[in-house]
């Protein structure tokens, strides 16, 4: 094992014996950067002096004889549309390249605490709207696992980062499956959790009933770890819970002995992949042998839920990003403008890429008088008939298990000209926003080309724990 | 359903973006195969069904109105513009 490609609690382990310094280990992952970056282009922004710096601190901090917590002197990167104050944040958007954030995200200031070591921030798809991280001024993100393919997105710089050991952990933002669809193309695991559980509070919005803030890491233990120093209420941003947030790491007891594991057989129809198919359901199996009650289930409403997310979605995107208007913070127009309005049209034909200005044209038009009840209200009165449906299966089983996306990583090109076809490899994970619920995506093997697999396992509202305890479960046994 | 030139035309600029014609022929046959495929929600009986805008129960969440962000100040903010600032307003074009 080298120094980059440990996990969290490891390199915890390493620092407090002196085995190597937070210094070292920061300056590894900045090699790793430098190595492969330029090819798989995970980074947009790299803050190695403020790196360096942080490590330093702690590494004083470990002399003098003072403990240090888990996250303490930790590489990590966050997704660009995070804010980190003096920081650029670009939301992979042309028209915001050049802007400097004035504060810091809630979730940021508490990383900061805990002692994080930010090596920079990563690429996504613009305003993180797509699947592959194509859709980013900065270009895409290449598949670690296979140059040719895609990262998956929206976080997919995020998921290169962590996968390509250019750092410990990532920060990113999952509305339809932007954490867990890069986690399983990448083959890392990675954590969307219950809606309001983690403040979105310097988070660009994009859908605000749908955002959530999670992360990456490279095992589902380290998920565990981030997850107790990011999550609970936060007054800047009213829809956090007030749940109390448990310690998650010590709800992880390996044993899946009689948990009830529901398979939704709509998850494995239609276009999936075979290979995709077989080796899920082999996770699936592996659960069983270890003790866990394995019963298939339906969920009809399933092959709903991506016409009624970009009905939906859009809705809310059209208004977030009405902000956009070169006023108060972005650029301006190259041209001349004759007045207000004209200044607004020009900006924003330049601010936005083709997929923002798509779905921002999607959602104009569903709100518009004469098409919100057939289309607008329609979809919300739908996404009240999937919660339903996840409460009444939650009612049978305590976790349910399918893949995180129909297909493993695509080709680079391959769904750029054919959004529809783009939008599809979100149907296994919108579900999950849509209900607001957690899931956790875990590699689970691997096709006969070698690109990786996730499992997907969700669980209801606010049992972050119940997830992470599976995934941390099967992991193990995998490794083993 | 098909989107023609001219809707494009009128969402865009409801939307405020400003499109070239190449522009207006690529995003109306784009929008329209979406919107086609919106149309599989009239499968689901929704008679009697409430609308969901919020998952996890939350109503009405409010809070004494007082500032208490120390992040950061105002002046940071307006930093942020690129347009003039003059006596800590933006300066804009004319709205006429």
């Amino acid at each position: 094992m080298s120094l980059v490609n440990q996990s969290i609690v490891q390199a915890n382990s390493g620092l407090k014996a002196k085995k190597f310094s937070a210094l070292e280990l920061t300056e590894a992952c900045l090699r790793e950067i430098e190595g492969h970056n330029s090819r798989i282009n995970a980074y947009v922004t790299v803050t190695k002096k403020d790196a360096l710096e942080s490590a330093r601190q702690v590494d004083k901090k470990i002399a003098s004889g003072e403990s240090i917590g888990m996250l303490e002197g930790i590489p990590m990167a966050i997704k660009d549309i995070i804010n980190v104050q003096g920081i650029r944040t670009t939301c992979g958007s042309p028209g915001l390249r050049d802007f400097v954030s004035p504060y810091d995200a809630t979730v940021v200031s508490k990383l900061k605490h805990a002692g994080m070591v930010l090596l920079g921030k990563t690429n996504c798809d613009e305003f993180a709207c797509g699947s592959s991280t194509e859709h980013s001024c900065f270009g895409p993100t290449r598949n670690p696992r296979d140059e040719t393919r895609v990262a998956g997105g929206s976080s997919g710089g995020s998921a290169a980062a962590v996968a390509k050991n250019m750092a410990f952990y990532a920060l990113g933002t999952d509305t339809g499956g932007s954490i867990r669809e890069p986690a399983s193309f990448c083959g890392i695991p990675g954590l969307k959790v219950t809606y309001g559980r983690v403040s979105r509070f310097g988070v660009t919005a994009m859908a605000s009933s749908w955002d959530t803030v999670g992360h990456f890491a490279r095992t589902v233990e380290d998920l565990a770890h981030v997850l107790k120093e990011i999550a609970g209420h936060d007054v800047y941003d009213s829809t956090t819970s007030q749940v109390k947030v448990p310690d998650y790491t010590a709800l992880l007891t390996g044993s899946v002995s009689g948990l009830r594991i529901g398979v939704p057989k709509e998850y494995f129809e239609g276009a999936i992949d075979p290979e995709v198919k077989e080796t899920v359901w082999r996770a699936i199996r592996q659960l069983e042998t270890m003790g866990a009650l394995v019963q298939e289930i339906s969920l009809p409403m399933t092959r709903y839920a991506v016409a009624l997310y970009y009905i939906l979605t859009p809705a809310e995107l059209s208004a977030n990003l009405a902000r956009f208007d070169g006023i108060r913070f972005g650029s301006k127009p190259t041209n001349e403008a004759d007045d207000l309005v004209d200044y607004y049209f020009k900006q924003r034909a330049q601010g936005f890429g083709d997929e923002i200005k798509r779905r921002i044209m999607i959602g104009t038009y569903v709100l518009s008088a004469g098409y919100y009840d057939a289309y607008y209200s329609k979809a919300q009165k739908v996404r009240t008939k999937i919660i339903q449906e996840f409460d009444e299966a939650f009612k049978e089983v305590d976790v349910i298990c399918s893949p995180v996306a129909p297909m493993p990583a695509f080709k680079i090109g391959e769904k750029t000209q054919d959004p529809l076809a783009m939008y599809l490899a979100d149907a296994m994970t919108i579900p999950i926003n849509t209900a607001g619920i957690p899931a956790l995506a875990v590699p689970c093997g691997e096709t006969k080309s070698g690109l990786p697999i996730g499992l997907q396992i969700m669980g209801p509202q606010f049992e972050e724990g119940r997830v992470l305890l599976v995934g941390d479960a099967l992991e193990k046994r995998i490794k083993a | 359903m098909s989107l023609s030139g001219d809707q494009v035309r009128h969402v865009a600029k409801l939307a405020r973006l400003a499109l070239s014609e190449v522009e207006v022929v690529k995003f109306s046959k784009q929008l329209s195969a979406v919107l086609d495929y919106m149309a599989i929600l009239n499968e689901v009986d929704t008679e009697g069904v409430a609308p969901t805008s919020q998952v996890t129960g939350l109503k009405n969440v409010d809070r004494v109105d007082e500032i208490k962000f120390l992040g950061c100040e105002p002046n940071d903010l307006l930093k942020c513009s690129p347009l003039p600032v003059q006596d800590d307003q933006i300066k804009v074009k004319s709205v006429f």
